[in-house]
């Protein structure tokens, strides 16, 4: 029987399976950021431990960075987290791309950017959004704090093999749908546990059909169905992508032709089995909205707040707590929600064609009265690339925010926070209560369908939005 | 990593699903370098009211619930972000163990307890315990009925027994590899290390740097 991609990639990686079942996999690039990794170090300084590879260890500031004056850090103990990691890198030799760093950027971002990210790896981070990787044909999991450690101090993680799960999206999606708007639909399909226990693989006509930063975003909520890892097979243009730029770390000329000879070897044969399928038509994909606080309630722009007994998967008194909090009732049209704040960013949505596909909308438009846009590229090398293109311009001109590069509104560990009861149309990746801000109300969208909010001050339809 | 006792204490409930790691431990309290000192600030949003005090509408928060240690909620418990902060929060706020139910939905399974969050529990002897829909409902008839519920937790016997006007006993399924862990407070890290050999051997044959 043949294998899955994830199948050929794991067994590539065993350095040894126990007796109890447990395999101890190899980890080939470890990813770090200052939120859940200074108690790792820590511990390793408590038992003399050393970091075993510090040569595929690589971290970065984006959790609790300002997005507006990076020389001035207000927040004393955002500044104490970043010293620790500055410090940490210093003592256990770990490269870090710091504030003053042009390749500074959120950790899921650079991966790739830098050529980090590459078919056939085994990444880790101490973040849940690490499944981003996996549109490379990569495994790529989030682990805890427990784990960095172990991760830093033997290179190894001890697993337990996950299930494969076939996700296949066949047809295209119409005009203004995405990627974006492809998880979400998955997501309120399968529910946010329906991955649980998974390893996800996209496939089908839509996804060959996507970009690699598509593919990135789709990866990226992953995690938002419960699976630890979303993974896409490499091709052409996975590539394509990894040859063009400057990625310093890919391999080059004969390296790369050798690479690329190996990663063909990866997508899953056509014999191979999956423990469980599920095919979505991507051409009757409608733009997702969410309209409750998790990832799963979530409706297309044309319909309207359910009733609480009628959402599946969900109990009538989760969802009335949902609308409460959301301050919601039921058969509401979603596109007569007016929304107060929009922010256009994150690891799902924060890459160069997520901030063309915005400025698209802006370009010759201004922001609806009332309503505080922000555009937060997702790292220094995009913000560079845009003000390059004039996307900050298309911006500014439209009265949004041009930010610097930063995890910013997504979870709001910095400055960038919703006040009690606004309502936010969020290019992020999770809508729970107070997750952009402390009693803050958010909306889960595509950069195109945020930006035309932006400008009507209520969601639209951007398929027929002029 | 302290080993795992068998234990008897107060049950509380929170009949909520999908209680994800935001709710647990809010952002704010993930810029702490050190590992300890969450247990006040766990579920604070919901916890406490705006001046401070505590939420009269949290069910945690009520009197019958002071110094518990086992915890029934929902299905899903700790999906979102993968912050092991949510179960340093749990452990210092006094519980060891935590119950929710395995859902079947639509022909599908909704565990417990998100992939994530179920393994940093198991980096913190936190020990989390997967029982049927049925199973998790009568207990929180039983927490209803039953002012200053106790229960013993067996992880030897995987059971959990119920203290209640008569005993009631739910034995649970564990992954032998994470039982075995908890019990004898194993170092993971070390645990790997004893393989120091194997890892060597295949750091030679993998080149990690280029491509695999």
């Amino acid at each position: 029987m043949g294998k899955t991609l994830f199948e050929k990639i794991w067994d590539q990686h065993v350095v040894k399976t126990l007796d109890d079942g447990t395999t101890i996999l190899y980890i080939d690039r470890h990813l770090i950021h200052e939120v859940t990794s200074p108690q790792a170090f820590e511990g390793l300084r408590m038992t003399g431990r050393s970091v075993r590879q510090p040569q595929l260890t690589y971290a970065t500031m984006d959790h609790n960075v300002p997005t507006t004056d990076r020389t001035h850090i207000a927040d004393p103990i955002s500044k104490a987290q970043m010293e620790k990691l500055t410090e940490n890198c210093r003592e256990f030799r770990v490269e870090l791309y710091d504030l003053d760093s042009e390749e500074q950027g959120i950790v899921h971002i650079i991966g790739p950017e830098l050529g980090l990210t590459l078919p056939g790896l085994t990444v880790v981070c101490g973040d849940s959004h690490t499944s981003t990787h996996g549109a490379f044909g990569t495994f790529a999991i989030g682990i805890g704090t427990s784990e960095v450690e172990h991760v830093l101090a033997t290179q190894c993680l001890p697993q337990t093999k996950p299930k494969t799960f076939k996700v296949e999206f066949t047809g295209l999606p119409g005009d203004h749908v995405n990627a974006k708007d492809m998880i979400l639909k998955l997501i309120g399909q399968i529910g946010t546990a329906g991955g649980t226990g998974y390893v996800l693989e996209y496939c089908g006509e839509a996804i060959r059909s996507l970009s690699m930063e598509a593919r990135m975003t789709l990866c990226n909520m992953s995690i938002e169905a419960g699976a630890r890892a979303g993974m896409i097979a490499p091709d052409d243009t996975t590539f394509e992508y990894i040859a063009s730029g400057d990625r310093r770390f890919a391999p080059k000329g004969k390296d790369f032709e050798k690479a690329v000879a190996a990663w063909r070897k990866l997508p899953t044969d056509s014999d191979a089995v999956y423990d469980r399928e599920i095919t979505i038509d991507a051409s009757k994909i409608a733009p997702q909205v969410t309209w409750g606080s998790s990832p799963g309630m979530v409706i297309d722009v044309t319909g309207r707040v359910p009733e609480p007994d009628k959402v599946p998967g969900y109990s009538a008194q989760d969802v009335k707590k949902a609308l409460d909090y959301m301050g919601l009732k039921p058969g509401i049209p979603m596109t007569d929600i007016k929304i107060d704040t929009v922010f256009i960013g994150s690891c799902t949505n924060g890459r160069i064609e997520d901030l063309r596909a915005a400025s698209k909308i802006f370009k010759g438009r201004k922001v609806a009265a009332g309503v505080t846009v922000l555009v937060v590229p997702g790292s220094q090398q995009v913000r560079k690339q845009a003000q390059s293109e004039g996307l900050d311009k298309i911006f500014s001109d439209a009265g949004c925010q041009w930010r610097q590069s930063g995890c910013s509104m997504c979870l709001a560990m910095n400055p960038d926070q919703l006040q009690p009861e606004e309502r936010c149309a969020s290019t992020s990746n999770r809508n729970f209560e107070g997750r952009q801000g402390k009693g803050g109300r958010t909306h889960l969208v595509s950069p195109e369908m945020a930006a035309a909010a932006a400008v009507e001050g209520h969601f639209v339809d951007i398929r027929t939005w002029s | 990593m302290e080993a795992f006792k068998n234990f008897k204490g107060i049950v509380a409930g929170l009949d909520r699903a999908n209680v994800d790691t935001d709710q647990i431990i809010p952002k704010q309290f993930l810029k702490s370098i050190a590992r300890t000192g969450f247990g006040k600030d766990l579920f604070f949003d919901w916890r406490y009211a705006p001046d401070g005090s505590p939420a009269a509408d949290f069910p945690l928060n009520a009197e019958r619930f002071k110094g518990a240690s086992i915890l029934v909620t929902g299905n899903n418990f700790g999906c979102g972000s993968s912050r092991e902060h949510a179960v340093w929060a749990i452990q210092q706020d006094g519980f060891r163990a935590l119950i929710a139910p395995s859902m079947e939905s639509d022909g599908t399974c909704i565990p417990g307890f998100a992939d994530i969050f179920r393994n940093n529990c198991g980096k913190n002897a936190v020990l989390a315990v997967e029982l049927s829909a049925e199973e998790v409902r009568r207990i929180f008839d039983l927490i209803e009925t039953t002012p200053g519920l106790e229960a013993t937790v067996d992880l030897e016997k995987q059971c959990v027994i119920f203290h209640g006007r008569e005993e009631v006993s739910f034995a649970f399924e564990i992954d032998s590899a994470v039982k075995h862990r908890l019990l004898n407070g194993l170092d993971d890290i070390g645990l790997t290390l004893e393989h120091d050999d194997a890892i060597r051997s295949f750091e030679k044959k993998h080149s990690p740097q280029l491509y695999r």
